[in-house]
């Protein structure tokens, strides 16, 4: 079953660049796929137009049954309870500890203490930092910060999460850490679109690939044909 | 449940959040707390020049003289057609018999005293009249025109070069300080919405992580907007004690009263209470207006 949908999509910027021309693109559900490419190939447009960060100029674009390209600003918040983003610095709140940082995303739709106590928990053993839960940002590695990233991009177990370049400010080592959390995380049944410029986890991890340049695909490999 | 969880965690959020960015809500109460003071004193000012006016306007008296030969039916004759005026009313209008201004003229002065021995009460020169008080100060010219075309009136006085000077004066200084606090009340809305502006950019990322996450726009906004609310009710609290207090000591100091007798003070209280009531709506409303302004604009796609 198709969770993304993308038809004919092309977006120019106001200044008359234009980022994506003419796009299609179909994800199914439970799938994990890399999106490549140079830099100002389109890939950050592309994810932002997902999660209605930017408008497409024209075309139809369905996330999880949502006709996101129509989609009102007051009814954003409707897709992006179903998506959860992780970017490349990592976005945490520096003034809250980890736990907090998790538990922000859970407050806001004000669920009781105790649920957000229990979803929070478990969310930090599965990204490997319960040990950390009282720690501030700035008390954590890069690594640690992105799983902090991670943890709350999913504790509220979206169908979608989608991650902008999340090991580019980390070493080989921590970014295999990271894709090793992704991967489990995608096991669990989230899909998950990951762009990023580290070919080398490309590779190793043998998912689906597509490759953008100029803003149109220009190849879609499939699972494990990427070398 | 889920509405008061979300209510009461906005509340707890906003009021952690003034004391988590101390400095910047430092700047903002400080704005506000400045400004309302130049509120208050504006109000202060108003409202006393607008009590002198009114005490002033109060006094101003038409005085309509009666044709010596008019009877007593013919009298109130007159008065029924005076009371007949749109711009005057029964209790304002009052008879002074002859004898009785005689009496009056004769104690003010020894050279009449002199002058009115002589003349018997019959054939004094005085005249019977009306003194009226208008209800509208503006519209003197006119009520005393209309009675000076009555049946029976002789003349028609009411000091019109000094009044007509003072009713445009009154009127161009009450518009001068209404004006004055609505554009104060206006550049204080927007002062303290751009010093709340600075301390919302400083949580940009804080509102970018909010929508991120799935708030709906109202669970940004709500916070802000507490937070602008109770950063207005601290910065009120200074303007009203002084309001309260120093409004107090000045009158006494005066003894209610500003140069001369003429120019009273409003009485402390309640009017104290009133302004005070006025401030803190202001500052909650500006504070909350200025917050919603400065978060809606990261609202935006």
């Amino acid at each position: 079953m198709d969770l993304i949908r993308l038809r004919n999509i092309n977006k120019t910027y106001k200044n008359g660049v234009t980022a994506i021309y003419d796009l299609d693109l179909t994800i199914k559900k439970g799938e994990f796929v890399f999106i490549i490419g140079e830099t100002g190939c389109g890939k950050s447009t592309l994810i932002k137009m997902l999660y209605r960060e930017e408008k497409p100029s024209s075309g139809k674009i369905i996330v999880g049954g949502i006709n996101v390209a129509k989609l009102r600003n007051g009814n954003v918040y409707k897709l992006r309870r179903k998506i959860g983003v992780v970017f490349q610095n990592f976005q945490l709140l520096p003034k809250l500890t980890a736990y907090e940082n998790v538990a922000f995303a859970l407050e806001v739709f004000g669920l009781p203490k105790d649920e957000i106590h229990k979803k929070v928990v478990k969310v930090l053993e599965l990204v490997g930092l319960k040990n950390k839960a009282k720690h501030y940002p700035d008390q954590l590695s890069g690594g640690e910060q992105q799983r902090v990233a991670i943890a709350r991009a999913i504790v509220n177990g979206p169908k979608l999460l989608i991650c902008d370049e999340p090991t580019g400010n980390l070493d080989p080592k921590k970014s295999m850490e990271i894709m090793e959390v992704l991967e489990a995380i995608n096991k669990l049944g989230t899909t998950i679109l990951m762009v990023t410029h580290d070919i080398d986890i490309v590779k190793q991890m043998g998912k689906r690939v597509i490759l953008l340049d100029s803003g149109q695909i220009v190849k879609d490999y499939e699972e494990g044909t990427y070398k | 449940m889920k509405a008061l969880r979300i209510f009461s965690r906005n509340i707890r959020d906003s009021f952690k959040s003034v004391f988590r960015n101390f400095s910047l809500s430092i700047a903002s109460i400080s704005c506000i707390t400045i400004t309302l003071v130049v509120v208050a004193l504006s109000i202060i000012l108003s409202l006393n020049v607008n009590n002198f006016t009114k005490s002033i306007e109060g006094n101003v008296t038409i005085v309509a003289f009666i044709n010596n030969d008019k009877d007593e039916k013919a009298i109130e004759n007159i008065k029924q057609e005076i009371i007949k005026l749109d711009n005057v009313s029964e209790k304002n209008i009052e008879f002074k018999d002859k004898v009785e201004i005689s009496k009056e003229m004769i104690n003010d002065s020894e050279i009449i005293k002199g002058v009115m021995e002589d003349i018997s009460t019959e054939n004094t020169p005085v005249q019977n009249t009306f003194q009226v008080k208008v209800d509208k100060i503006v519209d003197i010219g006119k009520t005393a025109k209309a009675i000076g075309k009555i049946d029976g009136i002789t003349n028609v006085k009411y000091g019109e070069e000094m009044i007509d000077q003072l009713v445009s004066v009154f009127t161009t200084v009450r518009k001068f300080c209404i004006y004055l606090l609505i554009a104060l009340v206006i550049v204080t809305a927007f002062l303290i919405a751009n010093t709340i502006k600075i301390t919302i950019f400083s949580r940009k990322r804080e509102i970018e992580i909010m929508r991120l996450v799935g708030a709906s726009n109202t669970n940004i906004k709500i916070p802000f907007i507490m937070e602008g609310l109770f950063l207005g009710i601290i910065g009120s609290i200074l303007p009203i004690l002084l309001t309260i207090i120093g409004y107090q000591k000045i009158y006494q100091h005066f003894h209610g009263k500003m140069f001369t007798s003429f120019i009273k003070l409003v009485s402390p209280v309640p009017f104290v209470y009133y302004v005070s009531l006025v401030l803190l709506g202001i500052g909650m409303i500006v504070g909350m207006f200025g917050s919603w302004r400065a978060v809606k604009k990261y609202l935006k796609i």
